[in-house]
């Protein structure tokens, strides 16, 4: 009974210690990644190349998602505003909702699921197949040269993504409400634009999807970077990168939402 | 086989290394003078690899004194690490090639991150390089494009890419056909010959090693149990060497992993 019990809190131990250890190493790693970001902006093909990868293959899921988005927004905010008589401020409701909150979160959990799972994939693989390590071993240091420009690639292509999915959200709201429903066109674009404020909605919006964008690019660079090298070491780094960028997206959301709109 | 100096290049003393507090080497010594193919043979988890890793500066010796001309490599801060480095070549256990570049941009890739050399200079090299091993005609295929033995041989055109002081192998005819095996066994000794080198190879491979190294050394256990010339291996009374060269199933090496006694663990009652 007592050695269960011993073993028992053993465990315990043993699964705190273990994630104070990876938090430490965590943290190292992003101190390193910001250390050794030179390589990243002095020879800026190497982030283009990653802006490429992250941002323009991601390009087709977040403009068919952002529409689809865009048209459910103009079906239910239709459906909820002509009960109040207010369906001409269907542009202000679609518009508000995909810049301030959908633009920025689902466009960060679809890049986590897009670049974030694939750019996990290929360091760990990188990692399993000694390429880091034969990196290494030509003086090259593989965080400045595989994950810096990954890091930076990921940071940049998410703001302009959430961009693009807020627009093509707007452009399926205006499709439904206006081309399918009949809601009134002058009405549609002049209240979302005396509605949507430059600095509150658009530049807020900006900064989540940038924050996001860190947040997604970091935990996907550190889980391939810290996966076990076998196959089943980088299947798990993947389904983590995913499944923690998510959380982490939801969870800084709802502090910044917090932070920004309080009051108002 | 050249003429080779007597300047050491390769030093090492009373080396020991301890992982989670396992002993895996414990008392290594070894001097390998310039211009020498060298082997480190024993039998997986002996503790080569980690041999290969300790010198390449990956890993850090517990304790022991470990040189590399003139670099004192435990005590070498980054710079002086990658500096080391950038005069070492290693072949990895599969090549190790960067599967997202051509042929020709692995060969490349040291060149480009060492050197200024300007485009049209780094092709040609890249080309000689990729002509030493045979493949000049593979310069623009994919890694994926290449069978085992092509990739080895890219591998070994990147890893003297920059004519490295030493060049390590890590299981270099691991998973090879005959053919391929007597390729790049052949390719190493002329490619260190050509060079003016040192090679240090970690192989199970006794048959195709024997035929082109100068000396060998048998680690077990963590410390190294026979040394000598390929014929004085080859005419070894010692009883580990012997198991090795001859692939006998049981010897020093036993064939079953420590465990109870047979017959008492087939009458336990436990489950």
């Amino acid at each position: 009974m007592f050695e269960t019990i011993l073993a028992f809190f053993r465990a315990i131990g043993h699964q705190v210690t273990a994630a104070i250890c990876r938090l430490g190493r965590a943290v190292r790693f992003f101190l390193s990644v910001f250390w050794l970001s030179g390589t990243a902006f002095r020879r800026f093909h190497l982030t283009i190349r990653e802006i490429y990868f992250s941002g323009v293959l991601s390009l087709i899921i977040i403009l068919v998602s952002g529409l689809f988005v865009g048209m459910v927004l103009g079906l239910q905010g239709y459906e909820t505003l002509q009960r109040y008589g207010s369906s001409e401020a269907l542009g202000v409701l679609v518009s508000l909702s995909l810049v301030r909150e959908l633009g920025p979160v689902v466009a960060g959990l679809l890049f986590a699921s897009r670049a974030g799972s694939a750019i996990t994939a290929e360091i760990g693989l990188m990692k399993a197949t000694e390429q880091l390590s034969a990196m290494e071993m030509m003086a090259v240091n593989p965080i400045a040269r595989v994950v810096a420009p990954r890091f930076w690639g990921g940071v940049i292509s998410m703001p302009l993504l959430a961009a693009l999915f807020s627009a093509m959200g707007v452009f399926g709201g205006w499709l439904v409400g206006v081309v399918m429903i009949g809601v009134d066109d002058g009405s549609f674009w002049s209240q979302m634009q005396a509605a949507v404020d430059f600095r509150l909605d658009i530049i807020n919006g900006v900064i989540k999807s940038f924050v996001f964008g860190v947040l997604v690019s970091m935990i996907a660079v550190f889980e391939g970077y810290d996966s076990e090298p076998t196959a089943e070491g980088v299947s798990s780094a993947t389904t983590r990168t995913v499944v923690t960028s998510a959380l982490a997206i939801l969870f800084a959301d709802f502090i910044l939402t917090a932070l920004m709109f309080r009051g108002q | 086989m050249k003429t080779v100096s007597e300047e050491i290049l390769l030093q090492i003393e009373n080396l020991q290394f301890t992982y989670d507090e396992r002993p895996v080497l414990q008392g290594i010594n070894m001097r390998i003078p310039k211009g020498r193919v060298v082997a480190v043979m024993g039998g997986s988890g002996c503790g080569k690899t980690t041999l290969l890793r300790l010198i390449g500066g990956q890993l850090r010796p517990s304790s022991g004194k470990l040189r590399v001309g003139e670099y004192d490599v435990p005590n070498l801060d980054v710079d002086a690490l990658y500096a080391m480095r950038r005069r070492m070549g290693m072949l990895f256990q599969f090549g190790a090639l960067f599967t997202d570049m051509s042929v020709f941009d692995n060969v490349a890739f040291p060149m480009r991150e060492h050197t200024d050399l300007p485009p049209e200079i780094i092709r040609d090299l890249v080309l000689m390089k990729l002509n030493a091993v045979g493949l000049r005609g593979a310069a623009y295929l994919m890694p994926s494009e290449l069978s085992g033995g092509m990739a080895r041989r890219v591998a070994l055109a990147r890893t003297i890419a920059l004519d490295p002081m030493l060049i390590m192998y890590d299981e270099p005819f691991a998973g090879l056909d005959p053919i391929s095996l007597g390729v790049v066994g052949q390719l190493i000794r002329h490619l260190n010959d050509a060079l003016g080198a040192t090679s240090i190879i970690v192989t199970h491979d006794v048959y195709e090693c024997l035929k082109i190294v100068d000396y060998v050394y048998f680690v077990s256990q963590g410390v190294i149990v026979a040394e000598g010339t390929a014929d004085e291996i080859r005419a070894s009374d010692a009883p580990f060497v012997k198991q090795f060269v001859n692939a006998e199933v049981d010897g020093p090496v036993p064939f079953h992993y420590p465990a109870m006694d047979y017959r008492q663990e087939l009458l336990n009652d436990h489950v």
